[in-house]
């Protein structure tokens, strides 16, 4: 029988990164001086399949690595072991390293083969410190003299439901030393009693396995540790089998003889796999996988319905509404469908931010341990949605604040008693909905902005700024690159290159940042964030014929420029003044190559856009409105265009391309300085 | 580019075993084209296009096909041939190639032919406005000539100016 594994290893690893999960916040919710059992068993399912899932799948340098983890786990969930916070630490680190194997695997990327051994070796030393002790005190002859094993295996009939193969648990043990094997095949029914239902399906056949070689008990018994509950298994050392021998066989007697054995002993089999199947599954009831690819062309295709809807409510304007009553209603209907379908097919895109929120508890206890500092963290508003594509984005420069919060916000304790508050400092990550935004708040109660250092800093590293700047001006030079104003470079933060990133990644999802502080009280870091990247909210300007989209979240404000407001300077282009800054002015007209007389300024209209703190005034012909459209890539069938982000498709079902003002602000400032 | 070279192959390879191929023909001036019938997605009429910038003329813009955005290639603009109006009669072939929707307007289209191996001769080296690198042989059919189009490798050629020029790295 060969199975096709590979369309299998998605799968696998998308099942072992989750459980990887679950073990790291198991990990960090476990209480050191009182762990519960329920939690530690979590950890230890989780180690146990992805052992499992990894043998099974031949990723042997997994499967290799999370054995000794398991043993570890193991000593644990039975009690032998304390539970103490170096071990806990360890098995955090282990839980990195197995995310390193795992992506390796997958990716076929070389890994980290330092953590691993380093790993590796701690984990054979926590080991070593406690298994002597309690190894000797079960087993000491076994352990003492070694010489091989008996091994009587006898699967129950259903073993291959359960997805298990007896010839890769010999083959298991065959890799351990040299073996006898001899089968027993009084299992099998008759060709009279087979049933064609289940005779295919089932496994008649028992072995006695004599191991011989240095292996241990634990290594055999590890073989057969997936097993466990759908088999008869006995194991004994070679030594003494000959008095064992007639034992095993007695029992085997017992259990195969009566009559018909291969139904009799799958029903109370069966039964019990259904009860276990069942309280496995209600777990993850009412839930189903679906591949990102079929929710993105769910969501294009409601993104075509809403255009065509669009369409049909602008033909139907002009109809005369008593004459054609029941259609406007209908149209209505639809309108009012489309919306809501919209909004239901966009919601399953939708992740709860604790998708992100839950990594920080290990990041901060990491951190804070590093620092010596005490954090407490408050996540609020985890379960508010997001769409998924932008949590994946979000998640690093999060990362990045919360460090920084740690690194330079918060004090150490000596400090912060000195100030007269708390020893433990506080972090506080919140997300809401507000409008069509949601809003992430990263809060900590530490020092707070220091103005004069900022400016001072500024200055030292060549970026404009002045005494007179009002507050939240001052915290934005924070944001400008190469700026950081840790004294001391650690390997936490303060390399300076950081703010500049964040608030880029974060104006590259069409989202904004701002700062709020207050001296000895905190800083508070405001991320506001489009509910989606498919849909954009737009103003369309007109040039010509042709009508642009405009991102409105770069737009900062339109108007009509008196003559005298427009300055020539010499070789230098066009500026405008608005309100004592003279800003760069472009023309649109010009910039696309399009035909048509060139306006004078005053005589048309100047749209201000802003992108990465620079600000350019762009002179289009006329504003059209202001609409959510549905952003299509222009590359499928075509290439990147300059300036140029996407598409979309207009109410009439005209294209219209989607303005790129990060790019068209950073090429026009280049050519200008050219 | 493999998939071309694929594709190309089995035509020939259907030629060879004497099968009829499909051909849809169009006029670019007074020359008669021929492009494999399994790359024509549809024929449909020209509509408003929305330009873009920084392209070559001939690319007259994108349009939308069912909510898909399709770049639009004047064929008489590119190679100089027949008379460049735009009214209802002018036609666009909508094309699917390299993976890519791509809409082709021409003079005009004809009708689709069948042609046997007997019928197609070897391109000589000149003699149309389409570079010769592009031509797969010739149609003999009645009295006409129809000029066979490799319509995968015209429109994947960085000439064309269609694709990022990784894509074209591809070829």
């Amino acid at each position: 029988m060969s199975i096709d594994l590979e369309r299998f290893h998605k799968s696998f690893f998308e099942e072992s990164f989750e459980g990887l999960d679950a073990m790291e916040q198991a990990l960090l919710a476990l209480n050191i001086s009182a762990a519960d059992a329920e939690t530690i068993n979590t950890i230890f399912r989780a180690a146990h399949s992805i052992k499992g899932g990894a043998a099974t799948f031949g990723f042997a340098s997994v499967a290799d690595y999370t054995h000794g983890v398991e043993t570890l786990l193991d000593q644990m969930r039975s009690g032998k072991r304390q539970v103490i916070k170096a071990d806990v630490d360890l098995l955090l680190r282990v839980v990195d390293v197995l995310r390193g194997l795992l992506g390796a695997a997958r990716d076929g990327t070389p890994f980290d083969a330092a953590a691993v051994t380093s790993t590796q070796a701690e984990i054979a030393l926590a080991l070593a410190e406690e298994t002597p002790v309690v190894v000797v005190a079960i087993k000491p002859a076994i352990v003492a003299a070694p010489t091989g094993w008996l091994i009587r295996f006898e699967p129950k009939a259903d073993l291959f439901r359960s997805g298990n193969d007896p010839l890769r648990i010999i083959r298991g043990l065959d890799a351990l030393g040299a073996m006898e094997v001899e089968v027993d095949t009084a299992g099998l029914p008759s060709f009279a009693e087979a049933d064609a239902e289940t005779s295919y399906t089932s496994c008649y056949l028992a072995w006695t396995l004599r191991l011989h070689g240095d292996a241990t008990r634990g290594e055999v018994e590890e073989l057969f540790s997936w097993v466990e509950d759908e088999c008869r298994l006995l194991i004994e050392p070679l030594a003494v089998a000959v008095s064992i021998n007639p034992l095993v066989l007695a029992e085997t007697a017992v259990s195969i003889e009566p009559g018909k054995p291969a139904l009799a002993l799958m029903k109370p089999a069966e039964a019990a796999n259904a009860g276990s199947g069942a309280t496995a599954r209600q777990g993850d009831a009412g839930s189903i996988r679906v591949g990102t690819e079929k929710i993105d062309a769910l969501i294009n295709l409601v993104g075509e319905l809403v255009i065509t809807q669009a369409m049909l409510t602008q033909r139907a304007a002009d109809l005369d509404p008593v004459q054609y009553e029941k259609l406007l209603n209908g149209l209505s209907q639809l309108d009012r469908n489309t919306r809501l379908l919209q909004e239901a097919v966009m919601a399953t895109r939708m992740l709860p931010m604790e998708a992100v929120f839950s990594r920080f508890p290990r990041v901060i206890r990491d951190l804070a341990t590093k620092l010596n500092k005490q954090v407490r963290l408050v996540t609020v508003g985890e379960q508010t949605e997001l769409d998924k594509s932008v949590i994946e984005k979000i998640t690093d420069p999060l990362n990045h604040l919360v460090r920084n919060s740690l690194d330079h916000g918060l004090e150490t304790a000596a400090d912060r008693i000195a100030k007269g508050k708390d020893a433990t400092g506080t972090i506080r990550l919140s997300a809401a909905h507000q409008g069509g935004n949601i809003v992430i708040t990263v809060a900590d109660d530490g020092r707070g902005l220091d103005r004069t250092r900022i400016l001072a800093k500024a200055q030292e590293n060549g970026i404009a700024c002045s005494e007179a700047m009002a507050d939240a001006e001052v915290w934005q030079l924070i944001f400008a690159p190469g700026f950081s104003t840790a004294e001391q470079v650690t390997d936490v933060s303060g390399r300076g290159v950081g703010m500049d990133v964040v608030k880029r990644n974060i104006q590259a999802l069409g989202g904004s940042v701002d700062l709020a502080s207050t001296a000895g009280n905190g800083t508070q870091v405001i991320i506001r964030l489009p509910l989606t990247l498919a849909i954009l909210d737009g103003m369309s300007v007109a040039v010509g014929d042709e009508v642009y989209i405009l991102p409105l979240g770069s737009v900062v404000e339109s108007l009509q420029p008196l003559p005298e407001q427009v300055k020539r300077m010499a070789g230098q282009g066009t500026v405008v003044r608005v309100r004592n800054e003279y800003l760069p002015l472009m023309d649109l007209r010009e910039w696309f190559g399009l035909p048509g007389q060139r306006r004078n300024p005053h005589e048309a209209i100047v749209v201000i856009v802003e992108s990465e703190g620079r600000k350019l005034a762009m002179q289009i012909d006329e504003l059209v409105g202001q609409q959510q459209v549905v952003i299509k890539s222009l590359e499928a069938n075509y290439r990147r265009v300059r300036g140029v982000s996407g598409a979309t498709i207009l109410g009439d079902g005209r294209v219209s391309l989607i303005i790129d003002v990060g790019s068209i602000v950073r090429l026009f400032s280049q050519s200008a300085a050219a | 580019m493999s998939i071309a070279a694929t594709e190309t192959g089995s035509v020939s390879a259907q030629l060879a075993a004497g099968m009829p191929n499909e051909f849809l023909t169009f006029t670019l001036g007074d020359e008669e084209y021929g492009v494999d019938i399994l790359k024509v997605q549809e024929i449909r009429g020209y509509d408003t296009v929305t330009k873009i910038p920084d392209a070559p003329d001939f690319i007259k813009g994108v349009i939308n096909l069912r909510g898909t955005i399709v770049p639009v290639i004047d064929m008489r603009i590119k190679f100089r041939l027949g008379k460049v109006e735009y009214n209802e009669f002018t036609v666009m072939i909508i094309l699917n190639v390299a993976r890519r929707v791509v809409g082709m307007v021409v003079d005009g289209v004809s009708d689709v032919m069948q042609l046997t191996r007997e019928q197609i001769r070897p391109a000589p080296e000149f003699g149309s406005a389409v570079n010769s690198r592009f031509i797969t042989g010739l149609g003999a059919f009645d009295q006409r000539m129809l000029i066979l189009v490799d319509i995968e490798r015209l429109m994947s050629a960085s000439d064309m100016a269609l694709m990022d020029s990784h894509s074209q790295a591809l070829q």
